[in-house]
């Protein structure tokens, strides 16, 4: 990129006053006074020359790449993707067009030249089974990648619900005894943005905090930006008057799923799941997966998939009962033995049974 | 254990165990009690002792023709039949829970609109405050009043109050009480057949038993 972002952002034609509107759209996202809007808008236009860019390192481990296509495909060529011109995209695997030692080497010269500086993203979990054997790249471990480029970053990103929670690779049994970024590095500022894969917005908020304030937003107890995870898929969800009517869809294709009802009884997850899917939307605001009639998954919450089934409702039981025959079998002997306990006490207690006479009374 | 763990954990091991310990619990005090038996009664019965069981198993369910127990101890009596009638309500016409007994029977109902049980949730709490302040302040009912009764009305009470405060989002956020819920109702499966609430289901074998003996004896009622 050459010259301020906001000369790219024109050459590709998005207006001045369009990039203005971005920014204080994102800024009331993350529930951000006004003014923020503005100071975003101010740091990111003028992000100038390439060797001032803030250097991002993204690394990936045990992922599918669903996160990075999510990010780079859902807006292209949006101006959410054109954010990622204010940054120095320094090291990511999928995109840069270095390979081998090539881009070992831009790995380690970005952590050399923005020492202390540098923001890392990590998407995919960290496997510490066979020594971290199972994901290697350049001959090292994840485990040992992370340590190493964790050292000398400014903040962590965890990008996905791999890196944010474990995620798919840690669902039981865990082979790969898979953990999240967070159980490994614990001296440094680390945000979550999990989802499977996240709303490409959410990223693009974090980072435009990042570049603006120098900071990561505020956060929720699992490491989320609250602005987005603040709430509820169900609180915000546009079938939310049905399920309070107590119009459910049964199955997919049922008139009360063509009517739009409620997928709470087709295992929406909605009601545990806090992310911002019902307000953001997917592919630049067209839809998102309850409004495409299916329920949500609780990608964006930990152990999302051993949650006891996608499709059983959240009230129903997440395992079926083991114990249920076993337990009326053995209750049924209970009672029978009890009552065969009682009926020799019973009849003890007849047998032993003295008659009191006259002649005992006048004892 | 997050609680996303913990919702997992009581929807799936806690509910198996519970439902276990009920249903374990259950047979075997049904079986206990009646298989205690009675000796048999010699005398010629005054009146069809069957009839009359019957006919108190119904009976005892209406206010009395002189409303004497509604007059005397109304809170007791209308507010232990508001309760009563709302736990139903709640328990069986509330579409999540129609759900959950689906999952463990696979027999369904059609369900009320959430807005209504909600009502009747609140209504339900009421009823069960009133009462409870009700033995508290009845130096008669506090004195005959056992740590199991005190115990039996937390244990009931506290499915409904989680519940109620889950759907309403309040307090905690609602994966953690939706789990405390369920939590809850799992405790209230373990304790009910070992307790007096087990009367939910000896209740009508008791007032047909009442019915008939007081039959046999010539006083219908």
């Amino acid at each position: 990129m050459q010259g301020p972002l906001i000369d790219t952002l024109a050459r590709q034609g998005v207006t001045r006053r369009t990039f203005f509107k971005y920014c204080a759209t994102l800024a009331s996202l993350m529930a951000l006074p006004p003014s923020a809007g503005r100071a975003m808008a101010e740091a990111m236009a003028a992000a100038p020359a390439a060797a001032k860019r803030p250097s991002v390192i993204w690394l990936p481990f045990q992922e599918c790449t669903g996160c990075t296509e999510s990010i780079t495909r859902s807006h292209s060529p949006t101006i959410e993707g054109l954010i990622f011109d204010a940054i120095s995209l320094d090291y990511q695997e999928t995109l840069m067009a270095a390979a081998g030692h090539q881009a070992e080497e831009a790995l380690h010269k970005a952590m050399k030249d923005n020492e202390g500086k540098y923001l890392l993203v990590v998407d995919g979990s960290v496997p510490l089974g066979l020594d971290g054997a199972y994901s290697c790249i350049a001959g090292k471990s994840n485990l040992e990648a992370l340590k190493e480029v964790a050292k000398g970053a400014a903040a962590i990103v965890a990008m996905g619900s791999c890196a944010a929670f474990g995620g798919i690779p840690k669902a039981k049994p865990n082979p790969t005894n898979a953990v999240s970024v967070s159980d490994v590095i614990k001296d440094k500022p680390i945000i979550n943005i999990p989802g499977c894969p996240p709303i490409p917005v959410v990223m693009t908020g974090v980072l435009a905090h990042f570049l603006t304030f120098g900071s990561l937003p505020e956060m929720d107890k699992l490491g989320r930006p609250k602005a987005f995870y603040g709430e509820t898929i169900h609180d915000r969800c546009y079938r939310r008057p049905f399920y309070d009517q107590g119009k459910f869809a049964k199955t997919f294709d049922d008139e009360g799923a063509r009517k739009g009802w409620c997928l709470f009884e087709l295992g929406c997850k909605g009601p545990v799941t806090y992310n911002a899917c019902a307000t953001v939307k997917w592919n630049g605001g067209t839809s998102w997966p309850v409004e495409s009639g299916h329920g949500c998954l609780g990608c964006s919450e930990p152990d999302f998939w051993d949650g006891g089934g996608f499709y059983k409702a959240l009230s129903m039981p997440a395992n079926p009962l083991k114990m249920a025959s076993a337990a009326v079998a053995a209750g049924a002997v209970a009672g029978v033995a009890v009552s065969f306990a009682n009926r020799a006490k019973k009849s003890a207690a007849k047998a032993g049974h003295e008659t009191t006479t006259l002649a005992d009374l006048e004892k | 254990m997050n609680e996303m763990q913990f919702l997992t954990w009581v929807r799936g091991t806690g509910l198996n165990i519970a439902v276990g310990i009920f249903l374990l619990g259950v047979l075997w005090r049904l079986i206990e009690i009646y298989s205690l038996g009675r000796k048999k009664d010699l005398s010629a019965p005054r009146q069809v002792a069957g009839a009359s069981g019957w006919n108190t198993m119904f009976r005892r369910s209406l206010p009395p023709k002189d409303m004497g127990m509604v007059k005397r101890s109304p809170v007791s009596y209308i507010g232990g039949y508001t309760f009563h009638i709302g736990l139903a309500i709640i328990v069986f016409l509330f579409a999540p829970h129609i759900k959950t007994i689906q999952g463990l029977t696979g027999l369904s109902w059609p369900g009320l609109p959430s807005q209504f049980v909600d009502l009747v949730a609140v209504v339900t709490i009421a009823a069960m405050v009133v009462v409870l302040v009700d033995r508290i302040n009845k130096p008669v009912k506090r004195y005959l009043s056992t740590f199991e009764d005190w115990f039996t009305w937390l244990v009931t009470f506290l499915p409904v109050l989680t519940g109620w405060l889950a759907v309403r989002h309040l307090l905690l956020p609602y994966t953690t009480m939706l789990a405390i819920h369920i939590l809850t109702v799992e405790i209230l499966l373990v304790v009910l057949p070992f307790t007096k609430l087990f009367h939910a289901f000896t209740l009508w074998g008791s007032r047909y038993y009442n019915g008939a003996v007081n039959g046999h004896k010539g006083v219908a009622v």
